[in-house]
């Protein structure tokens, strides 16, 4: 078995044995593949792109072709342990509105995505005056696919705001390791960030 | 006529009957005294004979789904893109098996064939199929090869309605269902088509209540408006643009107003429902046709299709065509929404194709490479 990218690896560790997943823009499938080999999750992907849907059905992952900008009706109301959107959050076209429909459909939600608060990045802007382009961000601003960057602090407000509880956040650096000073100044220092969350009450 | 057979073919063919004594009782309410199915088979079974692959054909299609009878043949089997060495069918890996549907007109058991009560053909006498009649008669087949449990269930339009009612009906016979551009039953508008089609040939004076054969006519006629109108139903606009536009035809430079052919579109619908004539018996086409508008599995659970699956074992891969307006993405992702409600394992692709629903034969690259996916990972897992 191939070795999980270091986000991934996280994620898999907050899914707890025999449940069930829903994974938003699964990619290739190779959560999910994992999820299903070692813990006995069963679930589905929702990806938009035709090649990957045929590396997923390749390596038996459930993936049904969907448009997450579409939101989740083909889904019943709580029929999910977690919903996981891993790196897709800041390319959908109302995260707002999806965060709210994967705690529909699930229990809990996962979400990473880059953190646009990162030192690197507000010292591009900063200094050069030109949208910053890194690791995790590697596209020009004309032609990205990450049109709503936020900081770890815009994550944690819409939470407040939507009456969501974050249970679970770790953070990586833009290498997708573990960043030395992990829970120190997490909005400067984290390039990625991980979030585990349910609704509020 | 190939001159010589390519590669990726599965070559010279020839086509198999199974004759079945036992009296098959229908869903209407009537019972065929034994019945013969015509098929052909591509492939090896293997030894545990877990490697078979069930090809379901469509409203006009037959049991020769890929090769050639012989090298004159100006045309391969109608399914020759998707079944053959290397494609995503592939059958260096499965025993491959398709028939001619009961009441089919191609060799299997229908209207054109004699009926042993009276000795004569049985022309509008034979009993209304449905398919859950052709399921029933498939799996006589599938225990006449030793096939206890097809590795997968495949068919496109008619036929992966087919492939669902396996799944339906002999929940433990197939491991896997492939549903290509289906749709769980007919719509108002697909039922409307089938009527006019339908009134097309018994309103043909040759047609005479069905009993043309023994009048020695053909209901030539209504036979080829049939399928005329069913042709502009498996193309798209976009398709018919694209291969007609307005083009007047060959040869001529100007109108003349006339009623004769004007256009090239009506040439070649005109060829199509002529070849048709040739090729198909009009009862069998109004038989076919019935089965199709009667197909409706959720029926019986008060229309919830989730209901009508609950008992489905088999993993499903549902593909549909976007420019296919007779049926629609929409129509195989209530397929889809039904088996994600019961908790089933399903996946669904969205094909990006312009050719309407006449897609599913064609060979398209995104819709071979899902296929061969899914196909691939079934052959791995029964070591073909």
């Amino acid at each position: 078995m191939n070795a999980l990218r270091n986000d991934l690896q996280l994620v898999a560790d907050w899914i707890a044995p025999d449940s069930r997943v829903l994974d938003l823009g699964c990619g290739d499938g190779s959560l999910l593949a994992r999820l299903a080999a070692t813990r006995g999750v069963t679930g589905y992907g929702l990806e938009i792109d035709p090649e990957k849907i045929t590396h997923c059905v390749e390596r038996g992952v459930n993936v049904i072709q969907r448009d997450l900008d579409r939101g989740l009706s083909d889904f019943d109301a709580d029929s999910f342990d977690y919903v996981v959107m891993t790196q897709t959050l800041q390319s959908v076209r109302r995260p707002d509105r999806l965060l709210e429909e994967m705690l529909r459909v699930g229990r809990e939600g996962i979400v990473t995505f880059p953190n646009f608060g990162h030192w690197r990045l507000r010292g591009y802007l900063g200094f050069f005056g030109r949208m910053p382009m890194s690791g995790a961000l590697s596209y020009t601003w004309y032609d990205t696919p990450n049109i709503h960057l936020c900081t770890l602090h815009d994550f944690e407000a819409l939470c407040t705001e939507r009456h969501i509880d974050i249970i679970e956040r770790s953070t990586l650096s833009h290498d997708l390791r573990r960043p030395r000073l992990a829970g120190v100044m997490p909005n400067l220092l984290a390039e990625i960030a991980l979030y585990r969350f349910r609704r509020a009450g | 006529m190939p001159k010589t057979i390519p590669s990726d073919s599965v070559g010279l063919v020839a086509p198999r009957h199974a004759r079945f004594d036992e009296p098959l009782a229908l869903e209407c309410g009537r019972e065929l005294p034994g019945f013969e199915l015509v098929y052909e088979t591509y492939g090896t079974l293997n030894a545990d004979a877990s490697n078979a692959v069930l090809i379901c054909h469509a409203l006009s299609g037959t049991h020769h789904a890929a090769g050639y009878h012989t090298l004159e043949d100006s045309k391969p089997g109608w399914w020759e893109a998707i079944i053959g060495p290397g494609k995503p069918v592939d059958t260096n890996r499965f025993f491959v098996v398709c028939s001619n549907n009961l009441g089919g007109c191609h060799g299997s058991t229908g209207p054109a064939t004699v009926n042993p009560a009276t000795g004569e053909p049985w022309g509008p006498d034979f009993p209304m199929v449905t398919v859950h009649d052709w399921v029933a008669s498939q799996a006589r087949l599938a225990d006449h090869l030793g096939v206890h449990r097809w590795a997968a269930v495949v068919g496109g339009s008619l036929g992966g309605m087919q492939a669902l009612q396996w799944a339906i009906d002999y929940p433990d016979r197939l491991a896997n269902a492939v549903t290509v551009a289906a749709a769980p039953r007919l719509s108002a508008q697909n039922i409307g088509f089938n009527e006019v089609a339908r009134q097309a040939i018994r309103g043909d004076p040759d047609y005479h209540e069905g009993r043309y054969q023994a009048m020695g006519t053909v209901p030539r006629r209504g036979l080829m408006l049939a399928r005329m109108l069913g042709h502009i139903t498996y193309l798209s606009d976009e398709a018919m643009h694209e291969k007609f536009g307005r083009d007047l035809r060959e040869g001529k430079p100007d109108y003349d107003f006339h009623y004769g052919v004007e256009f090239e579109v009506e040439s070649y619908l005109r060829y199509q429902g002529r070849a048709f004539i040739n090729r198909f018996d009009a009862n069998t086409y109004l038989l076919m046709t019935k089965a199709l508008d009667y197909f409706d599995p959720a029926a019986a659970h008060g229309g919830d299709l989730a209901r009508a699956l609950a008992g489905v074992q088999a993993r499903f891969l549902v593909l549909a065509f976007t420019s296919d307006w007779r049926f629609p993405p929409a129509r195989s992702l209530e397929i889809v929404r039904a088996l994600l409600d019961g908790n089933k394992d399903v996946s669904y692709s969205e094909i990006e194709a312009d050719h309407g629903h006449d897609a599913f034969l064609m060979p398209i690259p995104q819709y071979r490479d899902v296929f061969a996916g899914y196909m691939g990972r079934i052959a791995r897992e029964i070591g073909a």
